[in-house]
């Protein structure tokens, strides 16, 4: 079933887009400054999945992600200045500055963490599921990670134990066909279908490669009401197609590892101009500026911000 | 026959390394996550797949401990598997299969078999690497029976103990610093081999020794050469170790019975380290020889933080040399001369653009 969306809906969904794209735009634009010394994994070109997700979650649930994790997080209203102050090493940073962009958490919106390791947050987000089912909270937990995770031991082991014990987790797999620059098929037999695993381990699943915002924001909803109304798990593996490199502020056309054709295709349904046309000029316009303010005030933020002091280091290893 | 002997990188002498061993045998095999990508693991596995084929030189699944353990059955049965990791953080999803298999295989069956494994893994530093894309864990692996692990500082033993590692019938562990990618040595084209378990002395002194491997003689070289303008009566003797595990013990016991006094410089955690262990072997048979405690210069018992802001005081500086050998001398600091001030501290060089 494919659901109309209004278009109060159509207009949240682009705000949080536009937010998500300018913003690691925007980091891109400003990395060769040098201020921003850490490894950064940009979203751009993955933007629509977390954008669309941003209309159905609550406050009151968890979001787990991955080296590539602004997006969750900006998704999730996550605090934006502290975000990039984190990226600047400041003090005023999310953690901090001991984590940087592959560490971003604000536990006040419930984003719990990030992490640079592959895999390594899958079963963290399945903890949170199952303390939220012992704890009777009707909350769901999500869990975002790459196609590169699914080649991991621990990503059956979780999802296993959440079939096992019926834990309420949204598994959310954004298929980018990549894992740094090897593509899929030296990775996994061809024609795998990675949501097709999960039917025969017990976990419902969902997929979408679909370029209409209608339908990917249909499949995202049945997944998420079937997950809390049955409190069980579920699974959505949704493909995408990321535009920068890998890691760091570029593009990466002139390394010849993938096919320019898809990617150029990709960037035609640019779903940016798709909400575009579904929206009056006024509000594009709009929102545009109000972003942009919003950007330009947390980069400002970061940068007049003050950094980190000696006695800093050796603070946190143990909570007192 | 003569070789030519060229300056070329690190990373170049890795490469060379890697062409001549499985050139030299067919039963090397090389594979790791994105070893034929575009950017061939920072340039090392470049022409590999090219001249070997697909079948001897392949890319892998994200998927680092069940390759282990792969590794362990293709070991076994006589290949000689090279197997490389972007940064040793990815390979501790491997511990399983490294520990409680690939280690103590020979030993638990008797030495029915026995198992020629090669794991390059690649240590992380500055530019944002933080908690997980940085750690020096060569001591956990000295730790477990059964391991061999070689830590070069330079071009020319980088790869002559890598050919000496992948043709050792036991696991390697070769660990090499992402900083040093880049440094220039001589090294001669044709194939050579050198022996595992032995230190070099990289610089004869008299008055005091310091120890060090991997990047960190790097900056002792660098301490000593400030020092030397500095002060033209103290001579410090500098031992390279290139394999922590066999450990070089004459080498290093001859050398501090001679200089009396002993700087270990680790780049590994201070607690339960590495560092720590050189010096109780070098008490136990010296304490009643040493005219100064020994001195250990590590990483502290602290993740790296990723803040530049925070790293600059994380990493032992060279500042700290400097100071630890006006200690043991009973010399005045100059706190005019600054060691490090040429140093930036989240990148190597110039040559180092990030992200990583
Ligand atoms: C255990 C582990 N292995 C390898 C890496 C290096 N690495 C960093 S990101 C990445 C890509 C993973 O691909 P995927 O899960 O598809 O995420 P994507 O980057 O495409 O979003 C890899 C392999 C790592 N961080 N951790
Ligand atoms: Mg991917």
């Amino acid at each position: 079933m494919v659901y109309s969306l209004t278009n109060q809906d159509i207009e949240k969904i682009y705000k949080k887009f536009i937010e998500i794209r300018f913003l690691e735009l925007e980091i891109s634009k400003r990395y060769s400054e040098g201020k921003m010394r850490c490894p950064v994994h940009l979203s751009v070109g993955q933007e629509i999945v977390p954008s669309i997700l941003s209309l159905f979650v609550k406050k009151a649930d968890n979001f787990i992600s991955t080296h590539r994790g602004h997006a969750h997080y900006i998704a999730k209203n996550g605090n934006i200045p502290e975000m990039i102050s984190e990226i600047y090493g400041k003090k005023t940073g999310t953690s901090e500055g001991k984590g940087g962009s592959m560490h971003l958490i604000d536990t006040k919106v419930n984003f719990m963490g990030t992490s640079a390791i592959v895999g390594n947050s899958i079963p963290v987000g399945v903890g949170l599921g199952l303390s939220n089912k012992i704890n009777k909270k009707n909350s769901l937990s999500f869990v975002f990670f790459g196609d590169g995770a699914t080649e991991e031991g621990v990503f059956y082991e979780s999802i296993n134990f959440a079939a096992l014990k019926e834990i309420p987790v949204v598994f959310i797999c954004e298929n980018n066909k990549y894992s740094v620059y090897s593509p899929l098929d030296v990775r996994q037999p061809k024609n795998r279908n990675i949501h097709k695993i999960l039917n025969g381990i017990g976990v419902k699943s969902f997929f979408s490669k679909s370029k209409s915002v209608e339908e990917i924001y249909s499949t995202l909803e049945q997944a998420i009401r079937y997950s809390r109304s049955k409190r069980k798990p579920v699974f959505i593996e949704c493909m995408t197609s990321r535009w920068l490199e890998h890691c760091g502020p570029n593009e990466d056309n002139d390394l010849n590892y993938r096919d320019i054709k898809e990617l150029d295709a990709y960037k035609k349904n640019d779903f940016q101009k798709k909400l575009e046309n579904k929206l009056k000029i006024t509000y594009i316009k709009k929102t545009q500026k109000q972003i942009i303010k919003k950007i330009n005030s947390a980069f400002k933020f970061a940068d007049l911000s003050s950094t980190p002091k000696k006695e800093d280091l050796k603070k946190n290893v143990f909570k007192n | 026959m003569c070789s030519k002997i060229r300056n070329i990188t690190y990373i170049n002498a890795i490469n060379s390394a890697l062409h001549q061993s499985m050139d030299k045998d067919k039963k090397v095999i090389s594979f790791g996550l994105g070893i034929n990508d575009p950017k061939r693991i920072f340039n090392s596995t470049k022409g590999l797949v090219e001249k070997f084929g697909i079948e001897r030189v392949f890319d892998i699944p994200t998927s680092e401990n069940a390759l282990m353990g792969v590794s362990i059955g293709l070991a076994m049965s006589g290949m000689k598997p090279i197997y490389m990791h972007q940064r040793l953080d990815f390979f501790l999803l491997a511990m399983d299969q490294l520990i409680n298999g690939a280690s103590k295989w020979h030993y638990m069956f008797g030495g029915k078999v026995n198992l020629p494994i090669t794991v390059r893994l690649i240590i992380g530093r500055g530019w944002g690497q933080g908690p997980t894309h940085s750690q020096n864990l060569h001591a956990w692996f000295a730790h477990v029976p059964g391991l061999k692990v070689i830590m070069p500082s330079n071009p020319y033993d980088a790869k002559g103990l890598l050919l000496k590692s992948i043709f050792d019938p036991n696991p390697v562990i070769f660990l090499e610093h992402r900083w040093l990618h880049n440094s220039i040595g001589k090294v001669p084209d044709k194939y050579y081999e050198l022996e595992i378990g032995k230190a070099k002395i990289i610089n004869k002194g008299n008055d005091v020794t310091i120890i060090a491997s991997s990047y960190m003689v790097a900056d002792a070289i660098n301490f000593i050469k400030h020092f030397e303008k500095i002060n033209l009566k103290i001579s410090i003797e500098l031992i390279d170790l290139r394999s922590i595990k066999p450990l070089d013990k004459n080498c290093i016991l001859k050398s501090v019975k001679k200089t009396k006094r002993v700087i270990v410089l680790d780049p590994g955690f201070s607690f339960c380290g590495f560092a720590s262990e050189i010096i109780s072997i070098i008490s136990l048979s010296l304490i009643n020889e040493l005219k100064y405690k020994p001195i250990k210069i590590t990483v502290p018992d602290i993740p790296e933080p990723t803040s530049r802001f925070l790293v600059k005081y994380y990493y032992p500086s060279i500042n700290n040399l400097y100071r630890s050998v006006c200690k043991m001398f009973n010399l005045k600091t100059n706190n005019k001369i600054n060691l490090d001030q040429n140093r930036q501290v989240d990148v190597p060089g110039d040559w180092f653009k990030g992200p990583f």
